[in-house]
């Protein structure tokens, strides 16, 4: 046993590919044999992993889900942001260029309009929920934009490390809901083109959520909504600190 | 295979390092747009490759091989992430992390009508 304890630990990665694969054959087989493929094997395997990564918390107390048990530590490096964004570029080598540079225009504009709707109903919870002060409500907001945006608004704003904190937990939840109701709700409003998956992944903005639940809905979009995704981190952490907080002071 | 494989390493990092020295540019600390840009370069470099007949399966295969595992990379991310604190840092933090979401699924469909239709 103790053999078997030593190996697992000295091998974490190619564990986490042995778990990984066990759970996606055993949601294949689910979606196929009780769903009859109404749902995609790869959506359930997410929707599972997230319950997972509950129970790891649960389990563990610590940050990283299911990776902070002993036994699944090989989980983060191979889910973790090298490997997500090398496979991200990846699947660009299936992505038209043509197609990119056409919907080049609707990505932009939902790269704009995707930071200020989050950042606006963020501020506006966060309003209605007590807060008064701009740096608050300003880290507030950024957080809803992602988990990334969030503290680093916090921090060049020098916020309390509670309210960072929240706006972390804010991120993530919005990575989450995203995951979650992409795949529910693709069709009904009309993310079925590449085009569309480029403004999707402009006005969602969180890489991670984004490209989850693009995976779900239709993998081929993935590329797309991917490469404008990208730039939205980077523009909250321009305008959330700057911009939008100058505005806030203004207003309050 | 591993020349297929070195081409996307080489794409990854030069849109990652266009990422950060635009982001240190625009005086912040984070990476701006480095996937896109590494994703555009990937691109390119295919549309120059085959142009040239340098474009082989054999090649492709190094890159194929990475997009197919995204959906398993993603599935570990799921499981990696900090979800039983993101439900547990209170009310505000899952309204503000949902509403704004189902928000944006609104204005979303109203982008994508609009300029279909125009």
């Amino acid at each position: 046993m103790e053999e078997l304890h030593a190996l697992i630990d000295k091998n974490g990665l190619i564990v986490a590919f042995l778990l990984v694969g066990l759970l996606t054959w055993v949601t294949d087989l689910f979606s196929k044999k009780v769903l009859s493929g109404k749902i995609p094997g790869s959506a359930i395997a997410i929707f599972m992993a997230l319950i997972f990564g509950y129970l790891g918390g649960v389990l563990a107390g610590g940050e990283k889900g299911m990776a902070d048990l002993a036994l699944f530590k090989g989980l983060s490096l191979l889910g973790g942001s090298m490997f997500r964004d090398f496979a991200i570029v990846a699947t660009a080598a299936g992505a038209s260029f043509l197609l990119i540079r056409k919907s080049g225009l609707i990505g932009m504009i939902s790269l704009v309009l995707g930071i200020f709707v989050f950042f606006l109903g963020g501020v506006g919870l966060a309003w209605l929920m007590g807060y008064r002060d701009a740096v608050s409500l300003c880290t507030i907001g950024a957080g809803a934009c992602t988990y990334i945006v969030g503290p680093v608004t916090g921090g060049a704003l020098g916020a309390s490390s509670e309210v960072i904190a929240l706006s972390i937990g804010t991120g993530v939840v919005k990575t989450i809901a995203v995951t979650i109701f992409t795949p529910i709700l693709a069709k009904r409003i009309g993310l079925e083109t590449p085009g569309a998956a480029m403004a999707f992944g402009g006005m969602m903005g969180t890489s991670s959520g984004v490209a989850a639940g693009l995976a779900a809905t239709d993998p081929k979009l993935v590329p797309y909504g991917a490469v404008t995704a990208t730039f939205y981190t980077g523009l909250g952490c321009l305008v959330c600190p700057s911009l939008f907080y100058l505005v806030l002071e203004f207003l309050i | 295979m591993i020349n297929g494989l070195a081409l996307l390493s080489f794409s990854y990092l030069l849109g990652m390092w266009t990422g950060d020295l635009l982001g240190t540019m625009l005086g912040i600390d984070a990476n701006v747009g480095g996937v896109g840009f590494a994703m555009l370069f990937l691109i390119l470099i295919k549309e120059w490759f085959m142009k040239k007949g340098w474009w082989k399966a054999d090649l492709e295969f190094g890159i194929e091989f990475w997009n197919k595992l995204y959906i398993p990379i993603v599935i570990a991310m799921a499981a990696s992430l900090n979800v039983k604190s993101a439900l547990s840092s209170g009310l505000l933090a899952i309204l503000a992390g949902t509403i704004p979401v189902f928000l944006a699924f609104w204005v979303f469909k109203v982008l994508v009508r609009s300029f279909k239709t125009t």
